[in-house]
């Protein structure tokens, strides 16, 4: 698998000493089926091709559009969806031919962190069942311990003791995605995946489920990949960033060198297209409005999947895929022309 | 204040819902105006009664369970509240348009696109269907919609959700209203789109003049575009300023929580300040300050007594009895 991946041209970011999750040439197509007998016809090629790590306690940010692949990389990360071709090992055991009990027993090691605090809880069970769940799934403890032990997960999220009996929708979307929290960390985890934890929260709440975030990593030691939208909000939190568009990442850097010293076409313009708080620095800041929208990932345009909206693109762009390299120590692109 | 006369003046706008659970106080006395030309910012989170506001002024809330229980909407000697529902079409898409966040819904699935455009133009102008048609074309190339002829015949599926946004626009702006009116326009939408959509409303307000009022929830957003801000919580606005005043200096205890929690593009900030707690329920009509929970400033007056909107500067006015400039409570009855 993993020689096989190597060889279909993903470059692979040179392996940290010891990353916790390292993924190698990742694709995953969903199949688009058609005609009279549902014969396959074509592919959305939601992931097409990425390579990355992921540094145990650190948090990589993954930031790109809707429809850009970002929420998929998380769910096959996690073998929530099957990977079409790649590697991703985790611990350096590799997750895609992993099935079964075997993967059963790797589960509680990676957890992850839904955007939408309303639909991913059950309406139907309690807080300490919800919270509860992997406890009861995995067999930890007695019940008497686990009791403790959602207590316990209840007063590191914030909540309150009291809060166990309750049902979800007894709470406020800050609050519930607390418990989703609570729920994450049962077992102690070693990678979260964070998957637009934030988005459907108020901006007044926002900031207190980041914070809550950043002290559980601290103190638990947790490794983050946070994906978002919110290039604010990434800045904030990240060490490293990723910026994805069309299921293919353009660029990866430390955080500041990626938001201060940008090198691809697509990274610039989506950062000069957020809006700063600030009256003074939005009246003199200079925009890179890109033309025309996000194209199809079921048909992508042949070369650099950026070339119909790159201000920059030249004949080459359409014709060939840009290599994956680095221009500086951990800084690298996908962009013929970035330097 | 303002040199000219204002295009739009809401007097003390309360509207409530009648609901199953209790009566839910949606807007509570909110007052404000906009000048002709002017980009107003309208910011506040969810439930905050910025919708509301600008809903009840055309009476587009469902009524029953909604009531517009007081207020006065001044548009042109008239007041919109008032006036017969005849004379409210009139203005409705006439005078004042409005842009709804999601353009998926708000643009109907089995119409062409031309068909939306020019029903407006149908009904309040009443032009032959050749000039229709050419001035249908004229808007959506003002949008900034490629092939725009072709366009016409186009049904919203087959458009994204930037270009649907930008026929919302057309539409909005079909009749050249005085006040264009956009909720939350590019909320639905991703950052890149967003900046389209931003550039386009600036450009086509520069050019044609209309004032717009720009509702959102990102501070971010309104910092960009706007002349003057007005942020509200729990159905009341909590302060007003222009927009550099604003931020520059805050004065309102959750203007300057909202500020401190969002992290900023252009620093890496430290921990973010968060605002404790959650949003006012609106079940009870506020009869303290309705932020007084969760701010850290509060005394004992906060939790007694209702502010007003007092006027504390230049164009400024914020309903606080605290002084943040002086740091004591605010001298006023």
């Amino acid at each position: 698998m993993l020689t096989d991946s190597t060889k279909s041209g993903a470059n692979s970011t040179p392996a940290a000493a010891d990353p916790l999750v390292q993924v190698t040439g990742l694709k995953k197509h969903f199949p688009i089926l058609g005609g009279l007998f549902r014969r396959q016809v074509g592919a959305v090629k939601a992931v097409d091709g990425v390579s990355f790590h992921i540094e145990r306690g650190e948090t990589l940010g993954l930031v790109g559009e809707s429809g850009s692949g970002k929420s998929t990389i998380g769910r096959v990360m996690l073998q929530l969806d099957h990977a079409t071709e790649g590697s991703v090992l985790f611990e350096g055991t590799e997750l895609t031919d992993t099935r079964g009990e075997a993967l059963r027993q790797i589960r509680p090691k990676m957890q992850m962190v839904f955007q939408d605090p309303h639909a991913s809880l059950n309406p139907r069970m309690t807080v300490a069942s919800i919270v509860g769940e992997p406890l009861r799934e995995h067999r930890a403890g007695s019940r008497e311990e686990r009791k403790t032990r959602i207590d316990e997960l209840l007063d590191l999220v914030g909540l309150e003791p009291g809060h166990a009996n309750r049902y979800p929708h007894e709470f406020s979307g800050g609050q519930r995605q607390r418990i989703g929290i609570a729920r994450a960390i049962a077992l102690s985890p070693d990678f979260i995946v964070c998957d637009e934890p934030i988005a459907a929260l108020d901006v007044s709440i926002q900031s207190q489920i980041v914070n809550l975030l950043e002290k559980l990593q601290d103190t638990l030691g947790l490794t983050y990949l946070f994906i978002s939208h919110d290039l604010s909000m990434v800045r904030h939190i990240a060490d490293r960033v990723a910026v994805m568009y069309l299921g293919r990442i353009m660029e990866l850097s430390d955080v500041d060198e990626l938001y201060t010293d940008p090198k691809h076409p697509y990274t610039k313009a989506l950062l000069s297209a957020v809006p700063v708080p600030d009256p003074k620095i939005e009246a003199v800041r200079q925009r890179v409005i890109l033309e025309g929208d996000i194209p199809s990932p079921a048909n992508p345009p042949p070369g650099c999947p950026f070339n119909t909206r790159c201000p920059v693109a030249q004949e080459r762009c359409e014709l060939e895929v840009p290599a994956w390299r680095e221009l500086s120590h951990g800084h690298w692109v996908a962009c013929h022309f970035a330097e | 204040m303002t040199q000219s006369q204002p295009v739009l003046e809401v007097k003390d706008l309360t509207t409530r819902f009648d609901t199953q659970d209790g009566v839910v106080h949606a807007v509570n006395g909110v007052s404000f105006d906009v000048n002709p030309g002017e980009f107003l910012g309208v910011v506040g989170e969810s439930g905050s009664g910025k919708s509301v506001t600008m809903m009840s002024l055309l009476r587009l809330i469902p009524m029953p369970p909604g009531e517009i229980i007081s207020g006065e909407a001044r548009y042109d000697d008239q007041d919109l509240l008032q006036i017969d529902i005849e004379e409210l079409r009139d203005i409705r898409g006439g005078k004042i348009g409005f842009i709804f966040q999601d353009p998926m819904t708000s643009l109907n699935p089995v119409l062409t696109v031309g068909y939306q455009i020019q029903e407006s133009l149908r009904i309040h102008q009443e032009l032959p269907t050749d000039l229709r048609q050419d001035r249908a074309v004229e808007l959506l190339e003002l949008v900034g919609i490629p092939s725009a002829k072709q366009r016409l015949k186009s049904f919203p599926h087959e458009l994204s959700g930037g270009m649907r946004q930008r026929v919302m626009i057309a539409v909005a702006l079909a009749c050249s209203p005085k006040i264009l009116i956009a909720d939350e326009p590019t909320t639905a939408l991703d950052v890149t789109i967003q900046a389209q959509i931003i550039e386009l409303v600036k450009d086509l307000r520069e050019r044609l003049g209309t004032a717009v009022i720009w509702i959102t929830h990102d501070l971010g957003v309104v910092a960009g575009i706007a002349d003057r801000v007005i942020v509200m919580y729990g159905g009341q606005i909590v302060e007003e300023a222009k927009v550099e005043d604003l931020y520059e200096s805050p004065h309102h205890p959750y203007t300057i929580g909202l500020l401190g929690s969002i992290p900023r593009l252009d620093q890496k900030g430290s921990e973010l300040i968060s605002i404790a707690g959650a949003p006012p329920s609106l079940y009870s009509a506020p009869e303290a300050c309705t932020f007084a929970p969760r701010c850290p400033w509060a005394f004992e007056r906060c939790h007694q007594e209702n502010p007003p909107l007092l006027q504390i500067g230049e164009g400024r006015r914020a309903a606080c009895w605290w002084d943040i400039e002086n740091e004591r409570p605010r001298d006023v009855d």
